[in-house]
């Protein structure tokens, strides 16, 4: 079933906690709502799932206005960020809550409860534990359970708010890849709340990423964390080096080196020569080499982190740290070391002008404050 | 010596390794207090009890006098506390759930039975209820009468319970989630259903524990009940007061008689309910 939003604001006690939102999900799709806590993405799925009523705005089901009917009438499955169980039902009995509240009429015969609920155990695999309460499980099993009672109704759509937030690591990344298999089976229509990006590019087809009450950009994983519409994004979706630069001629950047070799600006109408800009910079993107290069700019190393697939290098530049991140072999070609001095050249950066949309504060302050310490920690507290 | 009293609750087993120190100290400390308060006084009902003969205990306690009393004495008791059940719930409802204007006031007005002295409420009550009073009055032409009346009684112990019932659910109602209402009613459960069926379950331990203790104090009130009570023999008379009387007249063999069959029922009803208490707590409050 289609989702789509249309203008949608929400406003608590003078508190706009959306504004203006229009988001269109198509059937069959799995989509991630990402952003920092307050950007209005909780919200967003309330208003969907009927438990929050926009201020003004309408949320459509397959092209049905869905906006005048409440939360019982609009058949979605939600699971809470604590999931919600009713603790005094046992597993068994908060499955099956959703089919024993139906009016009479509609209700299945208790034999159809019994064997809809055994199924629904299966699929979640928690039959051996039907009989149990929900303060004998783990977190893991709860939040199955939340999800099989959400199932039982037989919802078109499926919402879920932060469904791995309290939850340890391993037994998020096993519930991710199950729900991911869920969702394709049951060809169900799901949107999730979530803080985490690596959570959001690696479950959903398509991520929307929010902030202040507004959608910063949308896109698939790729495309949003490659192509960041905004500053914010750049910052909010993985690791990123903010370095002050210069506009140069043609609209290339100089980075560190005043020389102005480096493509990549991001357009910037306002732009012009010598105007100074912030340059974002991936950690993976940051070539490093023993000896010098063109382009390349001396750094020292500060700090390795070798545990883990990829190693990840401080690096200092003045009091401007860097981090940088290189394949093993890489690493060890180099014989990178705590205070050895390497050269280090920016792959694709992305240039946010002051005059750019969104650029926002840090580009003028980087501007008109000039060379400071702060702005030195600045690009290092951009690492989350 | 230091040593030895440090070292002997170890010897006993019951020397518990904690960051918390004196868990002996403490607890000798409790256990000489509630036998001072408590057990030894109650312990002196029963051995003066014991003195008598049997005939002489069976004439003293089941007299049709007595057993008047204890009839009226647990059957309001009981009521009592079940109204206090079903409208302290109602009331710890509204505090919790809704604001409005006069919320704090209205939450103060709660604990006025606890502090208010019970002769003050008994006379009150029984200015009130009399068929000249105000709301006496007003019920006489219906042909209710409540003061001077079994009825009155019920009133009176109806009262001095409100408190316990409220204050016990209220904190259970604050705590209560309230996402698993949003629960219910996204799994297409309606509003009835949703109280029947998630937020009340969840409140019967504490409700049950309020009803308890509304109704052991009911058993044990005095000072209210006598204003309003009227203390008619075999109809209006409750037991507490029946000792009284027994003492006035010298009679303590049979005072103590009746204090210890109190005793022993408030005992076994206090431990019925306990264990029904225990049962749903151990079903609904599963936490």
């Amino acid at each position: 079933m289609d989702i789509e939003a249309h203008h949608v604001t929400k406003r608590f006690n003078g508190f706009v906690a959306l504004d203006d939102v229009s988001l269109a999900i198509r059937r069959g799709e799995l989509v991630a709502l990402l952003g920092p806590s307050g950007s209005g993405k909780t919200t967003l799925l309330r208003i969907i799932a009927g438990l929050e009523f926009a201020t003004s705005g309408r949320i459509l089901f397959g092209g049905e206005d869905a906006s005048p009917r409440g939360v019982r009438e609009r058949r979605v499955g939600f699971v809470f960020q604590h999931y919600a169980l009713f603790r005094h039902m046992t597993v068994r009995e908060n499955v099956s809550f959703g089919l024993r509240v139906r009016p009479r009429r509609a209700r299945p015969r208790p034999a159809a409860i019994a064997e809809k609920v055994e199924e629904l155990l299966g699929l979640v695999q928690m039959e051996h534990l039907a009989e149990r309460y929900p303060s004998q499980l783990s977190g893991g099993q709860r939040q199955r359970v939340a999800l099989a009672r959400a199932l039982a109704i037989e919802p078109r759509i499926l919402l879920l708010d932060e469904p791995f937030g309290a939850l340890d690591a391993k037994v998020r990344k096993e519930l991710r890849r199950w729900l991911r298999r869920l969702h394709d089976d049951m060809g169900l229509t799901s949107v999730f709340v979530t803080h985490d990006q690596e959570e959001a590019l690696e479950l959903a087809d398509r991520v929307v990423v929010m902030d202040q009450g507004r959608i910063e950009q949308e896109g698939p994983p790729a495309d949003v964390y490659d192509r960041p519409a905004s500053p914010f994004v750049y910052e909010f979706l993985g690791n990123v080096n903010k370095v002050r630069c210069v506009v140069g001629e043609d609209g290339n950047v100089a980075v560190w080196t005043g020389e102005p070799g480096l493509g990549g600006l991001g357009v910037g109408a306002r732009t012009e020569t010598g105007d100074l800009a912030t340059a974002y910079i991936r950690p993976h993107d940051i070539e490093i080499f023993a000896g010098p290069v063109r382009v390349g700019q001396p750094a020292q190393v500060r700090h390795v982190c070798a545990a883990g697939p990829t190693v990840r290098v401080e690096l200092a530049i003045g009091d401007e740290l860097i981090e940088a991140e290189l394949s093993r072999a890489r690493h060890q070609e180099l014989d990178i070391r705590l205070g050895r001095t390497v050269y280090i050249r920016p792959r694709h950066p992305r240039v946010f002008a002051p005059g750019e949309p969104g650029a926002g504060a840090e580009a003028t302050e980087a501007g008109t404050a000039g060379p400071s310490p702060a702005a030195g920690r600045d690009s290092s507290a951009a690492f989350g | 010596m230091i040593t030895s009293i440090l070292t002997a609750p170890r010897s006993l087993g019951l020397r518990q390794e904690s960051v918390l120190p004196g868990f002996g100290l403490t607890l000798g400390l409790s256990v000489t207090y509630l036998s001072l308060v408590v057990l030894i006084p109650l312990a002196s009902i029963l051995i003066s009890a014991s003195g008598m003969s049997w005939s002489e205990f069976a004439a003293a306690v089941a007299s049709p006098r007595a057993l008047a009393a204890y009839r009226l004495s647990l059957g309001a008791a009981f009521l009592a506390a079940l109204v206090n059940a079903v409208f302290g719930l109602l009331i710890a409802w509204v505090l919790v759930r809704y604001d409005f204007p006069g919320k704090r006031l209205v939450d103060g007005i709660v604990d006025l039975p606890f502090a208010l002295p019970t002769a003050v409420a008994g006379i009150a009550l029984a200015t009130l209820y009399a068929t000249n009073g105000w709301v006496g009055g007003l019920l006489a032409p219906l042909g209710v009468k409540v003061a001077f009346t079994q009825m009155g009684v019920v009133v009176a112990l109806v009262f001095e319970g409100l408190p316990f019932v409220v204050r016990t659910v209220q904190p259970v109602l604050e705590d209560l989630d309230r996402t698993v209402e949003e629960a219910a009613a996204s799994l297409g459960a309606g509003r009835a259903q949703t109280f029947a069926k998630v937020i009340f379950p969840p409140l019967i331990p504490a409700a049950l524990a309020g009803f308890a203790l509304a109704f052991a104090r009911g058993l044990g009130e005095y000072g209210s009940v006598v204003f309003i009570a009227g203390n008619l023999p075999m109809k209006s008379e409750i037991v507490p007061l029946l000792i009284i009387i027994q003492l006035e007249q010298y009679d303590y063999r049979g005072a103590t008689a009746l204090a210890a069959v109190m005793l022993l029922a408030s005992f076994v009803l206090l431990l019925l309910i306990n264990v029904a208490q225990r049962w749903s707590h151990r079903r609904y409050a599963q936490s």
